[in-house]
């Protein structure tokens, strides 16, 4: 394969920015639409010929004695600042870069084609089809960066692209109150992904991924007598940079700014806050593992944060009014499941007959792939219902089923997928990731198992009440109907693909070290996980499949739990006290005081002495000969009063 | 007694010490230029007078006088020429007045 | 002798009283004949001092030019018997002691300059009159017309030119437009 297909997957989205960013407002809506939606349509071609070839053609440069290859496709010098300090911008291709690149292009597609429909009569709808671009182009540059400086650099962009998506309709307050809150704290956490890579390769003096990860060893060898408050340096790197990846990925404490985000157009949390920006951070620990690996503190770290995250969001998720809140908690909840899973995996080798401690890796990375498909479905689906709806609140709607059939399938779909029903993706994707767990610790399986039952709870919840429960009487005024078939097309395309998705036999594509891994179904761990996500749907079943008074008997049993799961645990209050109370009052008002009367009223000081200073000098630059011949005459009289004390 | 360097210094002085007073205080300009004069006036008896009594054999002292006396000529010539001018412009020979350039 | 004396006292009263009322007087016009007063006593100095010459052209430059320059200036930008508006105090006040303490400082100096002891500095009149020789025409016309030492072509023609220049300056500044 030569450079020409990796460059064009790279340039035709930043091409498709530029045009539609620029020209965009010299097109019709319609060609806006229609060019955004070919770019993309080609980008995925593209990158699918690309993964295609990496993955199934067998050249001994993609797979040597089975292993397979990571490849710098090109890796070109942009910024030289000194001998060793070399920016390259590059297209890394390795098994989860080419995992990306079609989950990417192809949720992107997807949203390109449904936002045609969902977005129509928008106000600066050719500006939106131009973030749309901008976001894969650097969604793309940051899966196939060759270097963590330039994932940062994407990093850093998809960011800014985000923040753009998140506050497209700038009108609303709330949206762009949202799209600061996301950009800050994800940019908060990039401080630490920063300091990360700078105290990383200070050390190793690269920049390059395989560099580093194909020697962990000599990673920690370079690191190795520096410590810092009782830790590693090397721990405080991976850490640090870990902290990048909690605020992308929205893992707690930093998650704050995800649920907010559902501000933005629905497409838009379907592609950014779903299945691929917020994944970015699982990615990042994915591209680092093996250097991760030989810091069993950070994994630790990465796992114990996943776990609590998980929880947390699932519990968060059964108390929430707004649907797209449901399914950003439920994002959140799942991302961290990824998280647990690369946390709990080990660089260990498929043996027969023993636990593969390398597993965790893989079935991260398949869920990532169903994930990102069966929630961007259920995103799109929540997209078609706010369509019909125009509420983004459940008690707004109930028994659609009738009304929108397509709607209603699809989201059944997702539901199953992501509460872990054979034979949809997320059931086996979570079943490996599960027996991962168990077989790294039992605790972590046993609560992850306990999240996934909550996972099936909730989404069965949200299912009932959005499709069954009671009619929201102001149907008769308004009848519901199925999206239009730009909307729907993704819908039923992405249902297809959480259903079959499963049986891609992903351990022998994507491995941390690229050696094929067969996947078997561990019996125990699988039927345990179905028996209680089984039960879960049972349960909410029983709750909410009619309108009947349970639900408000159970949140009266637990009326504390269900206030505090329903303010997300406080956690926007506690950052708005920190932040409002401690930082502001008590650190930034003293030192605004204290630059206002003390710093600016020394400047002022010296501009009102200098003032005066000037009007006095400018008195006596009046113009008055007679004032210059007085002064001038007492001028000499002094002098020669001063010769004559001289001479006494 | 007789006549020394003394005596034509002191109404010298006094002439000088007299146009600065009118100098600095009179607000027409022609007042103002009379009080140049005298000024002008007593400097060229003190040159003729240090001339006279401490370099007798030399007229140096008295040819400054004279051309001082040729560039006074001139610069009152001008001076008239300009306060005329500006009374034409503003109507008055007030040196107070002239400052409406300013603003 | 004593009529050099009594000539110069009357003189010098003329001229220190006569410049005193000159800067001090109302009206403009009287001022300029006050000044005319004070020019023509400085002429009267330079005839005792034995400058002939220079005490001609004080009288023909002065008091026959420049007065008659102030005359005409008063009269095309005064209204007759119209008074000078009155001083400012404090500008009266700081003229008054710019001039007091100039005075004194200067007669100070004078009085005790060190020349006065040397033999140059207190010689009388009639000894300076006799150990210089008496200026005459031919001798200032030959210090005005050659280039060798202590003779001043050079400034001559500058002042010439300067005067030609002074012609040309006034006719173009107080030319009506």
């Amino acid at each position: 394969m030569g450079t020409t297909l990796p460059i064009l997957i790279l340039a035709l989205p930043f091409f498709m920015f530029l045009l539609l960013g620029i020209g965009g407002v010299k097109m019709s809506k319609k060609v806006a639409g229609i060019l955004g939606i070919l770019g993309m349509g080609t980008t995925m071609t593209l990158a699918y010929i690309v993964a295609f070839t990496y993955f199934f053609s067998g050249d001994p440069a993609f797979i040597l004695d089975g292993v397979r290859q990571q490849l710098s496709v090109f890796d070109v010098t942009w910024l030289a600042f000194t001998e060793k300090l070399v920016v390259k911008i590059g297209f890394l291709l390795d098994p989860i870069s080419a995992m990306m690149l079609v989950v990417i292009t192809t949720i992107s597609f997807m949203v390109h084609l449904y936002s045609w429909g969902y977005m129509e009569g928008e106000r600066g709808f050719q500006r939106y089809y131009a973030y749309l671009s901008l976001f894969s182009f650097s969604m793309l540059g940051l899966v196939v960066a060759t270097n963590i400086f330039q994932m940062y650099i994407f990093w850093e962009l998809v960011g800014v692209s985000s923040f753009l998506l998140i506050g497209f309709f700038y009108r609303l307050p709330s949206a762009v109150s949202a799209s600061k809150k996301a950009f800050i704290v994800t940019r908060f956490a990039d401080l630490g992904f920063l300091l990360g890579i700078l105290t990383l390769t200070y050390f190793t003096d690269t920049f390059n991924f395989i560099d580093m990860t194909s020697n962990p060893m000599k990673v920690l060898a370079e690191t190795g007598g520096a410590t810092f408050m009782g830790a590693s340096v090397l721990t405080w790197a991976m850490v640090l940079i870990f902290t990048g990846g909690m605020g992308k990925s929205a893992m707690l404490p930093l998650h704050i700014w995800l649920p907010d985000a559902m501000e933005g157009p629905t497409p838009v949390s379907a592609l950014i806050h779903a299945a691929t920006m917020v994944v970015a951070g699982v990615y990042l620990v994915a591209r680092m593992f093996p250097v991760y690996c030989v810091v069993e503190a950070s994994m630790t770290f990465i796992t114990v944060v996943g776990a609590i995250t998980a929880f947390y969001a699932a519990v968060v998720a059964c108390t929430q009014i707004d649907i797209k809140r449901v399914l950003a908690f439920s994002t959140i909840s799942q991302i961290a499941f990824m998280m647990v899973s690369l946390g709990v995996a080990r660089d260990g080798m498929p043996i027969h007959g023993e636990h593969y401690t390398g597993l965790g890796y893989m079935a991260g990375m398949f869920h990532l792939f169903t994930h990102a498909m069966f929630k961007a479905l259920l995103f799109l689906g929540a997209g078609a219902l706010i369509h019909a709806v125009h509420s983004n609140d459940y008690t707004k709607m109930g028994g659609l089923r009738k009304y929108m059939p397509i709607t209603h399938w699809t989201f059944l779909i997702g539901c199953l997928a992501i509460a872990g029903i054979p034979p949809f993706s997320g059931f086996f994707s979570k079943d490996e990731m599960l027996a991962a767990m168990f077989n790294n610790n039992w605790i972590w399986g046993a609560w992850m198992t306990m999240v996934a039952g909550l996972t099936a709870f909730y989404m069965f919840r949200l299912y009932y009440l959005i499709f069954w429960w009671e009619e929201n009487p102001e149907y008769e005024h308004h009848k519901p109907h199925d999206a239009p078939w730009q909307m729907s097309v993704p819908l039923i395309f992405l249902a297809a693909v959480s259903c079959v998705a499963g049986f891609i036999p992903f351990g022998e594509l994507v491995t941390w070290n690229g050696v094929s891994y067969h996947i078997h179904l561990e019996a125990p761990v699988a039927c345990t996980s179905i028996i209680v996500a089984l039960l879960a749907i049972a349960l909410a079943t029983k709750m909410y499949i009619k309108k009947n008074p349970l639900p408000e008997k159970f949140r009266n049993a637990v009326p504390g739990l269900w206030t505090a799961a329903h303010h997300r645990f406080y956690w926007d209050e506690i950052y708005l006290f920190i932040t409002h109370k401690i930082i502001f009052g008590l650190i930034c008002k003293p030192i605004a005081w204290f630059d206002r009367h003390v710093i600016d009223a020394t400047m002022d000081g010296f501009a009102k002495v200098s003032q005066k200073v000037s009007f006095a000098i400018r008195g006596m630059q009046s113009g008055n000969v007679q004032a210059y011949v007085l002064w001038y005459f007492f001028g000499a009289v002094a002098l020669a009063l001063i010769t004559w004390i001289c001479l006494l | 007694m007789d006549l020394n360097i003394l005596w034509y210094l002191v109404p010298s002085v006094i002439m000088f010490c007299a146009g600065v007073y009118g100098f600095v205080t009179r607000k027409n300009m022609i007042a103002m230029l009379i009080s140049l004069e005298l000024m002008l006036n007593s400097a060229d008896l003190n040159f003729v007078v240090f001339n006279r009594f401490l370099f007798p054999g030399q007229m140096e002292g008295m040819v400054f006088s004279l051309f001082a006396i040729a560039i006074a000529a001139a610069e009152t010539a001008i001076a008239i020429a300009i306060i005329i001018n500006i009374y034409r412009a503003i109507g008055s020979t007030d040196i107070v007045e002239t400052n409406k350039m300013k603003h | 002798m004593v009529g050099n004396i009594i000539l110069y006292f009357v003189v010098a009263i003329v001229m220190i009283v006569f410049s005193i009322m000159a800067v001090t007087s109302k009206k403009i016009l009287r001022a300029a004949t006050y000044l005319l007063f004070v020019l023509l006593g400085a002429a009267i100095f330079y005839f005792q001092l034995g400058y002939e010459f220079l005490g001609a052209i004080q009288i023909a430059v002065y008091a026959g030019g420049i007065m008659v320059l102030f005359v005409f200036a008063i009269l095309l930008t005064h209204r007759p018997n119209a008074d000078a508006a009155p001083l400012d105090s404090h500008r009266k006040f700081a003229g008054i002691a710019a001039s007091v303490i100039g005075c004194g400082l200067l007669l100070w100096a004078l009085f005790t300059m060190p020349m006065l002891s040397t033999a140059e500095g207190s010689r009388c009149l009639c000894d300076a009159l006799a150990s210089g020789p008496d200026i005459s025409m031919k001798m200032i016309g030959e210090a005005f017309t050659g280039t060798d030492k202590y003779q001043y072509l050079l400034p001559f023609e500058a002042v010439s030119v300067l005067l030609l220049a002074c012609v040309i300056g006034g006719v173009t500044v107080a030319r009506k437009r």
